[in-house]
């Protein structure tokens, strides 16, 4: 029933498309992916998985795409968005374009970094991107994974070879200008036995309206571990689109925090496969909403191999008119005996106008597992208040030191320090909360 | 006879743990099996009771003169063995007054006698529950779940005081109890001997053979029992230590 | 643990026979004709035809839902028998009218119908096909001014009742199959309640589907006014055909101030065999409205037989300080799908809402607990607590958890919580060594994993879905 439309995405992609020199196989996904998504489009709130979250303010939007790499921004500025543990280890895009001369790497010596031209042309880097690109996140999932492989051009290949442990935290800087549309693209893949930290921050250097729509694939060996933090803190008239993939091999473990405080519509898909025995997932996070900003996150852990262990921990604060969405799937395949799986959502709601709509979800095909999900929504208990109110805290500072509580189970996690004071410092301000 | 297990060989996972052993039980005797960890106890209880991850490889089990071997674990319960558990497992929403009544119904239907209905069970059950100190409000807790360790340990009692088994096998019945409730259980334990009976006390520990006074010790090392004698060994080897007989053993 | 399963798998259905008597039935198929047919037999009044009209313009417009993660043979709804009944009279006035066969029928399933042998303080109407032969204790029960008889008496004895009622819980183009059955409902039960009365004995209909190509098509209303409280239990089986029927029922509750409604359900229509070769399609709409205050809707069920069931038994809260409830068990074995949950509607304040469901999977078999919890705005301090718990028998067999939790006022307090276990060899050991067989031990743990359930249920019926469960402990629930 769906009709091939010609949009705004058929004419930058023609532009963009007759300016690239890429290979032959990589040109092709491109083209199929963007006639998929002239196909269906953006997803519909008919959809199950869209069900809550109405994404025709971002259909209807026209924004500029960057032909060229051309677009300028100065050394202070980003500064103004680098850890202070990362000043040696941040690779900087802009408007959604990898821009190694904006980005500095000189602690990074272990690592393989490179442009994804810079990637064709190294015969070692080549043939993994071809093999893994794509293969994580597929752009038949929805309009939104569709388009972004389908402006595939100046991505981010991290290489982090086998063994290596890396002690500096990478950070990768998103920034997006103003009007603009930007599709991050980034490939990690860890060897065997190698250890990562990375920061994935999405930043507002202005406060006007665009869209960021990024693709992360991670890919990790067996014995590696990655710990990954999502922070994405983008402005509040912009639109947020990622979809976030991990595959977690044998002995390996994958811990990702997952921080959403900005963007107006944002939406969060992160998935975790299984694909040997013995792995480990961790997906926890936190939103904070607040106004008239709506957030999304549907996470998917599949268990795949048997006796792989997965931990989900998403709580959210839902303030003003905000709306927030969690969706998390857990699937148990057939053979995945010996799973142990559990999910947890918890929500407060903070003014009579916000809405939390959540909806935990266990398929499970094997009889030897132990799962277990939870969700609640709900307000800050009574009697903590009173306890609090009872040692001289006015009510009002009480509920905000325990919403503060509430929150920080998460922001406890992040192992950067400069990363979590700036958390810690971000939550207390938007619950005027002093400690 | 009631017990006696000839040239035993069992193990798990195609792990050998019991490497040749023997034993003779006589009704009305207690006999304590003692070993350092590893040597092979509690595999021999579970055994004994019938686990089904357990293998025998060699040798044989008679019971009152029949192959044990041959028998499902609830056949040999029904047949008066009862395994107290080092770990009682829960049971959720089934509550123990239920559950022991079926139990014992069970026997009762075996041995060709009248089954109790829930009210005449309720007094048999009140009864038995003192030997033990247990109130009637854990009798309508769901079967362990949420008991102590040590309530756990005096439900296990209770339990075979409700079956009155012949053969009674007590699994480190002693481990993780303080000494009050070690104390209330070994009563129960003794309140319940007689000449018709046999108890295995399996544990690591000389403590409980001060408040049940066994007729035989045994050691065992190694899946094999390597010295036996009176309630003296027991003694003496609380004093020595385990590497005392495993040095011994060495020259036998 | 293998022979533990068997005892799941090997269960026979014993209610699989056929009753032997003549039976009246108009031609398969569906149209208006069908719908003035059936409406003239049942002598219904001008209003009721209208009704199904209606009903039957808006199912040709609506599509077949396909909300489950399953597919089945597609349902010709023109190779349906959408009447059936007893030849020897469309009506009864005695029992000594009703067939005899259909009386030994329903003895044999355990629902003795003549005065002498009835159940005693439980009041039934026994559905046979498409036509309610008979309602016990019916004077006794007129005399207090509680009204318990067929739908289509009542259609004629009550009609401004029946017409106030009917179609407002459940609209007749809610859905594909509400519309289907509110164009061709044959029978059902109907219940009202007057202020103030506590109804002395529990209420039961009993269904049972005797031919092999009608669908059965119930309907059941239920009205209880103001501070009055009544419960009403169903039970349902069908013989063992090869061939799919359709079940397609309407059931709706009314709940005025202070009122209470219990409703209780035995599901254990033909499941089809192992292979997954015939059974009842159970496609069911189940809604009560708590429209007054602190008014009180309970929907407990289990679930075990039927090929699919689709049932999502719900509560409208719209009455201050209304309550509703839903406590399921649901057993599924070799290729049989269960869809089924509940949907908890929070419009008025301080309303308050418990799931407890229980899904019980073995064989190759699909259970699904599906769910919706919604605090409307205006529904202050609204509260719910969700537990749904999955066991699983087998590897082939599948489990899932759909709750659907949509808040929208910061007052409410809504908590879910859902586990997925097995039975542990080390619990059927511990069991065993006590003497209690595997297969009894295996039933043990399900009894326990349903008690929560089992004790929402009126004595008869938990023995009886204990049977149905396999299990042979008797005085177990409590």
């Amino acid at each position: 029933m769906q009709v091939k439309r010609e949009t705004v995405y058929n004419e930058i992609f023609r532009i963009s498309a007759s300016q690239t020199n890429q290979p032959e196989w990589l040109k092709e996904l491109r083209t199929e992916a963007l006639s998929f998504f002239s196909e269906v489009g953006f997803p519909s709130v008919e959809d199950e998985e869209w069900k809550y979250t109405n994404v025709a303010p971002i259909a209807r939007e026209t924004f500029q795409y960057d032909f060229k790499v051309e677009s300028k921004i100065s050394e202070e500025t980003i500064s103004k968005f680098v850890l202070e543990e990362a000043k040696k280890s941040f690779l900087v895009f802009l408007n959604g374009r990898f821009r190694p001369e904006f980005s500095n790497a000189q602690s990074l010596a272990d690592v393989k970094i490179a442009s994804f031209t810079q990637a064709f042309n190294d015969p070692d880097l080549q043939k993994t991107l071809q093999q893994k690109l794509g293969s994580l996140v597929d752009y038949r999932k929805n309009g939104f994974t569709a388009l972004n492989t389908a402006f595939i051009e100046e991505g981010l290949f991290l290489f982090i070879p086998r063994d290596k442990i890396i002690e500096s935290p990478i950070q990768l800087v998103f920034l997006t200008e103003n009007e603009k549309i930007a599709f991050p693209r980034c490939l990690i893949v860890m060897e065997e036995g190698s250890e990562a930290t990375l920061i994935e921050s999405y930043n507002r250097n202005q406060e006007g309206k665009y869209f960021t729509n990024a693709v992360i694939e991670i890919s990790i060996a067996n014995e590696a571990k990655l710990k990954h933090y999502r922070v994405q803190r983008e402005s509040h008239n912009s639109f947020h689109v990622t979809t976030t993939c991990a595959e977690v091999q044998c002995g390996s473990v994958y811990d990702s925090t997952n921080i959403t405080l900005g963007a107006k519509l944002s939406r969060h898909d992160v998935i975790a496969i299984f694909k040997a025995e013995g792995g480990q997932a961790f997906v926890d996070g936190l939103y904070l909403v607040s106004g008239e900003q709506h957030s999304d996150t549907h996470s998917v852990i599949d268990h795949v191999f048997p006796n792989c262990l997965s931990r989900q921990n998403y709580k959210g604060i839902v303030d003003g008119k905000a709306r927030a969405v969690f969706n998390g799937k857990i699937f148990v395949r057939e053979n995945a005996h010996g799973t142990d799986a559990q999910q947890s959502n918890k929500n407060l709601l903070l003014s009579n106008e916000a809405r939390v709509d959540t909806k935990p979800q266990l398929e499970i095909f094997n009889d030897d597992v132990r799962c277990s999900h939870g969700a609640t929504v709900g307000q800050l208990e009574e009697e903590e208040i009173f306890y609090l109110m009872s040692r001289g805290l006015h009510h009002s500072l009480a509920e905000n030191l325990l919403t503060y509580g509430f929150a920080e189970e998460i922001v406890n996690k992040i192992e950067v320090d400069s990363l979590k004071s700036q958390l810690d410092e971000a939550l207390l301000n938007r619950l005027k909360a002093k400690l | 006879m009631l017990l006696e297990i000839r040239n035993l060989h069992a193990g798990i996972d195609g792990r050998e743990i019991i490497k040749g052993l023997n034993l003779s039980v006589e009704k009305g005797q207690i006999h304590a099996i003692m070993g350092p960890n590893g040597s092979g106890k509690s595999t021999l209880a579970k055994v004994l009771a019938g686990h089904p991850n357990y293998e025998v490889t060699e040798g044989e089990i008679l019971y009152e003169g029949k192959n044990l071997l041959e028998m499902e674990p609830d056949e040999r319960a029904r047949e008066g063995i009862f395994m107290a558990f080092q770990y009682p497992v829960e049971i959720p929403g089934v509550s123990n007054s239920q559950f022991l009544r079926l139990a014992y119904n069970e026997k009762m239907k075996h041995l060709g006698r009248e089954e109790l209905d829930p009210i005449e069970f309720n007094e048999l059950l009140k009864e038995k529950a003192k030997l033990v100190q247990m109130t009637s409000d854990f009798l309508k807790r769901s079967v362990n779940e949420g008991f102590s360790g040590g309530e756990k340990k005096r439900n296990e009692i209770l339990q075979m005081a409700i079956l009155e088994p012949k053969l009674a096998i007590l699994d480190e019945t002693d481990s993780g109890l303080d000494i009050d409730a070690l104390r209330i259980v070994a009563e129960g334990v003794n309140k319940l001997r007689n000449s018709e009976n046999a108890i295995i006390l399996i544990t690591h520990y000389q403590r409980l053979l001060n408040y049940i006074q066994p007729d035989f010790v045994h050691i065992l090392a190694d899946g094999k029992i390597i010295k036996s004698g009176t309630k003296e060994l027991a003694i003496e080897l609380e004093e020595k230590g385990y590497d005392w007989i495993k040095a011994n053993s060495a020259h036998c | 643990m293998a022979k533990g399963i068997e005892i799941l798998t090997k269960r026979e259905y014993k209610y699989g026979f056929v009753t032997p008597i003549e039976t009246e039935t108009i031609p398969k198929g569906l149209n208006e004709d069908t719908i003035r047919l059936i409406s003239k037999k049942k002598d219904e009044p001008e209003w009721m035809l209208e009704f199904r009209l209606k009903a039957y313009r808006h199912w040709l417009k609506m599509k077949e839902p396909k909300w489950g993660n399953f597919k089945y043979p597609k349902i010709d709804f023109q190779d349906i028998t959408y009447y059936a009944a007893p030849k020897s009279k469309p009506k009864y006035n005695s029992l000594e009218e009703v067939d005899p066969e259909i009386l030994r029928t329903f003895e044999k399933l355990g629902i003795p119908l003549s005065e002498q042998k009835m159940l005693a303080n439980v009041a039934v109407d026994a559905v046979f096909d498409s036509v309610s032969v008979a309602t016990t204790f019916k004077e006794k029960l007129k005399k207090i001014g509680v009204i318990f008889m067929p739908i289509s008496e009542a259609i004629r004895e009550y009609p401004e009742l029946v017409r106030q009622y009917l179609g407002s819980v459940v609209p007749i183009n809610d859905n594909f199959y509400a519309a289907l059955n509110s164009a061709v409902f044959s029978d059902g039960s109907f219940v009202y309640v007057p202020k103030g009365v506590r109804c002395p004995m529990e209420l039961s209909t009993y269904f049972r589907i005797n031919t092999q190509e009608s669908g059965q098509f119930e309907r059941t209303l239920i009205i209880a006014e103001e501070g009055s409280y009544v419960a009403y239990n169903e039970g349902c089986t069908a013989p063992q055909f090869d061939t799919n029927q359709l079940h397609a029922a309407v059931v709706e509750l009314i709940a005025l101030d202070n009122a209470e409604i219990k409703y209780s359900t035995v599901q254990n229509w033909y499941a089809g065999d192992e292979n997954g070769v015939g059974g009842i399609y159970n496609f069911v709409t189940k809604r009560g409205a708590c429209r007054g205050k602190n008014s009180k809707i309970s929907w407990t069920q289990v679930e075990t037989g039927s090929a699919i069931t689709w049932k999502y038994p719900s509560v409208i809260l719209q009455g201050e300080g209304s309550i509703g409830e839903f406590y399921s068990v649901a057993l599924t074995n070799h290729a049989q799908i269960a869809d089924t949950g509940t949907k908890m509607i929070h419009i008025g304040k301080n309303t308050k809402s418990t799931i407890v469901s229980k899904g019980i999977s073995a064989g190759r078999a699909n259970n699904t607990y599906r769910g919706l919890v919604k605090v409307l705005p205006k529904a202050e301090n609204a509260r719910n607590y969700t537990q749904c718990d999955s066991l699983l028998i087998g590897d082939k067999c599948k489990a899932n958890t759909f709750p659907y939790i949509e808040v929208m006022n910061n007052t409410a307090k809504v908590e879910h919580e859902a586990t997925t276990s097995r039975i542990s060899e080390e619990q059927l050991f511990y069991l065993q060594q006590r003497g209690i067989s595997q297969e009894d031990a295996v039933s043990l743990i399900i009894n326990g994993f349903c008690k929560e359930v089992f004790r929402e249920l009126p004595m008869e019926y938990a023995v009886e879905a204990q049977k149905l469960l396999g299990l042979k402990l008797e005085g177990t629930v409590g």
